[in-house]
């Protein structure tokens, strides 16, 4: 209440404060189910923290719980946006387990370097994508019957590379990428992490600048912007949050490549999804596919291009996952694209298409890994952590699905 | 002593905002063929999905009477126990199963659960036969032709030991000799006691086949007459009779240059092989003025215009031609960089994304104009989204606020707007008022006049009679895929356009 109070006396007139106040109630309805996820996370983690007496929370199994998430995190952005178009991806698994099983062989018995293997891993990612596009849009097969083909045959070829062993061990530059930490560079002896701290402090600065620029061009372009002190308000928390969370993994060893990585690919992916008109029309395809193309819109090209990036993401995944196992094996990747649908799910992705956030997805991923780790911690037996996510996917739908009709 | 097999009383039936049946009496006499003639949203359809209990009892006031008996239908189950059918205009067959299990679904012949299929094999012969198909009963419906499954939908309807049959438009698919046959059919029923309730739009097949005639109009009995004692054109009078009122914002358009000409534009349905959808279509026109197209439902008005936007059809022949350039338009984008832009009919199913915010709906068709190597540009395109929230008076809390919670008419102020930025030469409004409240039905015309002034030159296409006759600067209507007739606004009426609509040739044409 004090708050409200607060808002009336400081306000100016052109501001109402009641406009303020709808604006958050109304961005907290629009994005009921993240806000929902945000709180589920945390109570998720509250739940361990007391279950494993606070093992949980501390700075290295948290770092953990980033590492092990990131895989199905980048797979899962990615995910959000095939679900958005009404279309569905199944063969993440196989895509993740090829590419792992290619590098692993060329760097094992070919004795390839880590570049020149993880470009083919790539190509093959994207490749892959062109393939499954080109099913799905020009000759209308149901994306859910192409990538099912794709997920068999390419688990065929995964035996087929691997001979079904595991091949190891790989470049240590290569298994860095899944493993490793960024190295402190100055201060060796520190109790922190110089180069990470730099990095943290960088990207802050970074989203301060870029909120505040945002800002400046809404004013210059004469459009009403919420007070300053909320503004500044807003900016302050998000980067305390931010600041939160490297901490945790610079507390720890650093910040982990892999994390790199996927905060690279979810700026991207968020940048695509918000700010490009591909990003845009693949939203429109999901919403009304008849009015997307009544605009104009060349649905066919657009799903295209949307496979041959979610092949190139998968392919990252790939080489990030099969880095962190250190070796290639022949049952790399399975089942993970259902982790990978049940993050974008989570994170408030609609099956009816049209309707999906990238942070949403992550939040998703972190959801699924802290399950995981923590049910893992607590020494739980798998067959009730299975048990326990199928339940927790089903509710965050069921949660989706009675909000909308409470709508 | 007349000898009623079915009383409606007194029915009204409301939907949200509109009163889509007010009163209505309707009285069938055992045994005959009885017609019910109206336009489109006269309320015929919803006057028989109450008498088949598609809108069961308790969501319409007034009572049913079948053999003098009160019924109370709560689904399609009970009607058809009291013995009506109804035949809808899209066929209920499932494609994929044979004649006999869809003769038989929902009543499959069984014992305990296990259908007997000899029986069904047997029953449905002799429903076929009764139909006069001979057809074997294990064909599957997506091997017939139309015609052959609209009497497969009637016998289905024998096979239920029915009454009174609802046929609902059912030549609309139909060829003439199929048509002719489908006569012959109901007049055997006719004999054999079954009573027939044909819902048309054409009004010389209603001579031909029916004996008393029922018009509806705006969802009010207007009379019920013999056949034999009425004329076309007092069925004509009957259906158009209605006060034009003050609202159309009629404003003297002067016409320019020839902007649009569509000469012998032919299209075919890209679904059923041969079938002729828009035959020879020639039309022209000119900066500043509004062209209308009228014609009933399925006149091939829609087709014709998505057709144009490359957005439809098959094997398409004919010339367009804009501003004296020969184009050949293949997807709807080419057409938006034309300059010719389509407001769907349907605005929730093919006009706006109702899960989007108006801002981008808006921006959806004009995405290049605010974007540079494919980024957008954000603060242009919330300025484009509050200019054409501003000039169309689209009330909002916000450019953020979700499509799907505004009005209709707020709706289409959106769908127009988005088309509006993509800065057209000629505008296709495919039914711009429908579902939206007189205000704004108002204010969209009023955005039409101020377009006109401004260059663009509209083309209407509009169910309304009194939309088309109070707004076109000329009128052509469409019948079966052709161009009936066209008139002057000044000439036409709604007696000489129903008439053509119809399917009848008028003579005083005006080019």
């Amino acid at each position: 209440m004090k708050e409200a109070d607060d808002m009336k006396n400081n306000v100016p007139e052109s501001e109402k404060p009641d406009t303020l106040v709808k604006t958050i109630v109304s961005s907290v309805k629009n994005n009921f189910r993240q806000y929902t996820m945000i709180f589920a996370l945390a109570g998720i983690w509250i739940i361990f923290t007391i279950l494993t007496d606070a093992v949980f929370l501390n700075t290295r199994n948290l770092s953990n719980l980033f590492m092990q998430s990131a895989t199905v995190a980048i797979i899962g952005m990615g995910m959000v946006l095939i679900i958005v178009t009404g279309n569905i991806d199944l063969s993440v698994g196989s895509v993740v387990g090829i590419v792992g099983g290619v590098i692993g062989f060329l760097q094992v018995y070919g004795k390839w370097g880590t570049i020149p293997t993880i470009i083919i891993g790539l190509i093959i990612g994207i490749a892959i994508g062109f393939w499954q596009g080109y099913w799905v849009a020009f000759r209308g097969i149901p994306a859910f019957i192409v990538t099912l083909a794709s997920m068999m045959t390419l688990r065929g070829a995964v035996l087929g590379v691997t001979h079904g062993t595991t091949i190891a061990p790989l470049n240590k530059d290569f298994k860095a990428i899944g493993q490793k930490y960024l190295p402190k560079i100055f201060f060796q002896d520190a109790s922190f992490h110089d180069l990470s701290l730099i990095i943290t402090i960088i990207v802050i600065i970074a989203f301060i600048i870029f909120a505040v620029q945002k800002r400046k061009s809404r004013i210059r372009y004469g459009f009403k912007v919420i007070p300053k002190k909320y503004e500044a308000l807003r900016i302050l928390a998000l980067s305390v949050l931010m600041g939160f969370v490297f901490f945790i993994m610079i507390s720890y060893r650093g910040i982990p490549y892999a994390i790199l990585v996927v905060i690279g690919v979810a700026v991207i992916l968020t940048f695509v999804s918000n700010s490009t008109v591909f990003g845009r029309q693949l939203y429109a395809i999901g919403g009304n596919s008849e009015a997307a193309r009544l605009s104009g819109i060349n649905i066919k090209k657009r799903l295209l291009y949307l496979f041959v990036l979610m092949g190139g993401l998968t392919a990252v995944a790939g080489i990030v996952f099969t880095a962190r196992l250190g070796a290639a094996t022949a049952a790399a990747g399975n089942l993970l694209e259902l982790d990978a649908i049940a993050s974008a799910v989570i994170g408030g992705t609609s099956f009816t298409g049209g309707v999906g956030t990238i942070p949403g997805a992550l939040i998703g991923a972190l959801v699924m890994g802290s399950l995981d780790n923590g049910m893992s911690l607590m020494n739980l037996d798998v067959t009730y952590q299975q048990i326990i996510k199928g339940l927790i996917l089903l509710l965050a739908v069921f949660i989706d699905t009675t909000s909308k009709k409470v709508k | 002593m007349e000898d009623h097999i079915l009383e409606m009383h007194k029915i009204t039936k409301d939907f949200p905002g509109v009163r889509a049946l007010d009163n209505v009496n309707f009285t069938v006499d055992r045994g005959s063929i009885h017609a019910i003639v109206g336009e489109n949203g006269a309320g015929k359809s919803t006057l028989m999905k109450i008498l088949s209990g598609v809108y069961p009892y308790g969501t319409y006031d007034g009572n049913i009477l079948v053999n003098g008996e009160e019924k109370t239908f709560d689904g399609i189950k009970d009607s058809e126990k009291a013995g009506i059918a109804i035949i809808y205009q899209e066929l209920a067959l499932v494609n994929e199963l044979p004649i006999s299990e869809n003769i038989f679904l929902g009543n499959e012949l069984a014992d305990r659960g296990i259908i007997n299929w000899n029986a069904t094999f047997h029953k449905t012969e002799q429903a076929l036969k009764e139909v006069g198909l001979s057809l074997n009963p294990s064909m599957k419906i997506m091997d017939l032709g139309v015609g052959q499954q609209q009497l497969v939908e009637i016998a289905k309807a024998i096979a239920k030991h029915t009454d009174i049959l609802i046929l609902d438009e059912p030549t609309s698919s139909l060829t003439q000799s199929e048509a002719q046959n489908l006569f012959k059919i109901l007049r055997g029923l006719k004999k054999r006691g079954v009573t027939c309730i044909y819902i048309s739009h054409k009004l010389y097949e209603v001579f031909e086949i029916a004996d008393s005639i029922t018009v509806l109009r705006d969802g009010k009995t207007v009379g019920t007459r013999k056949a034999k004692e009425v004329t076309e054109h007092d069925l004509i009078t009957m259906m158009v009779g209605r006060e034009l009122n003050q609202m159309f914002p009629r404003q003297p358009h002067k016409s320019g240059d020839i902007v649009l000409e569509v000469k012998n534009w032919t299209v075919y349905d890209p679904e059923v092989v041969k079938r002729k959808v828009v035959d020879n279509v020639s039309f022209k026109v000119r900066r500043g003025e509004i062209l209308g197209i009228s014609g009933l439902m399925g006149s091939g008005r829609t087709e014709l215009a998505m057709s144009l936007i490359g957005a439809y059809g098959a094997d398409i022949s004919g010339q367009l031609i804009l501003n004296g350039k020969n184009l050949t338009i293949k997807e709807p984008a080419a057409a938006i960089e034309h300059g010719i832009s389509y407001l769907s009919e349907d605005r929730k199913e093919s006009g706006i994304i109702l899960m989007m915010n108006i801002r981008d709906n808006i921006t959806l068709a004009s995405l290049n104009k605010i974007s540079k190597n494919g980024i957008i540009n954000e603060n242009e395109e919330i300025r484009a989204a509050e200019e054409f929230v501003g000039k169309l008076k689209i009330k909002c809390s916000s450019i953020e606020q979700k499509t799907e919670n505004l009005s209709g008419g707020n709706q289409q102020k959106v769908s127009l707007g988005k088309w509006l930025m993509t800065k057209p030469e000629v505008m296709i409004l495919d039914e711009p008022t429908r579902g939206i409240d007189v205000g704004a039905k108002v204010e969209i015309f009023n955005i039409m006049n101020e377009l006109i002034d401004q260059g663009v030159c509209i083309v209407m296409i509009s169910s309304e009679l009194p939309e088309i006759l109070g707004i076109s600067d000329r009128i052509i209507v469409m019948h079966e895929g052709q161009i009936a007739s066209e008139f002057h606004w000044r000439e036409a009426t709604q007696e000489k356009i129903m008439y053509c609509s119809t399917g009848r040739k008028f003579n005083e044409r005006s080019r």
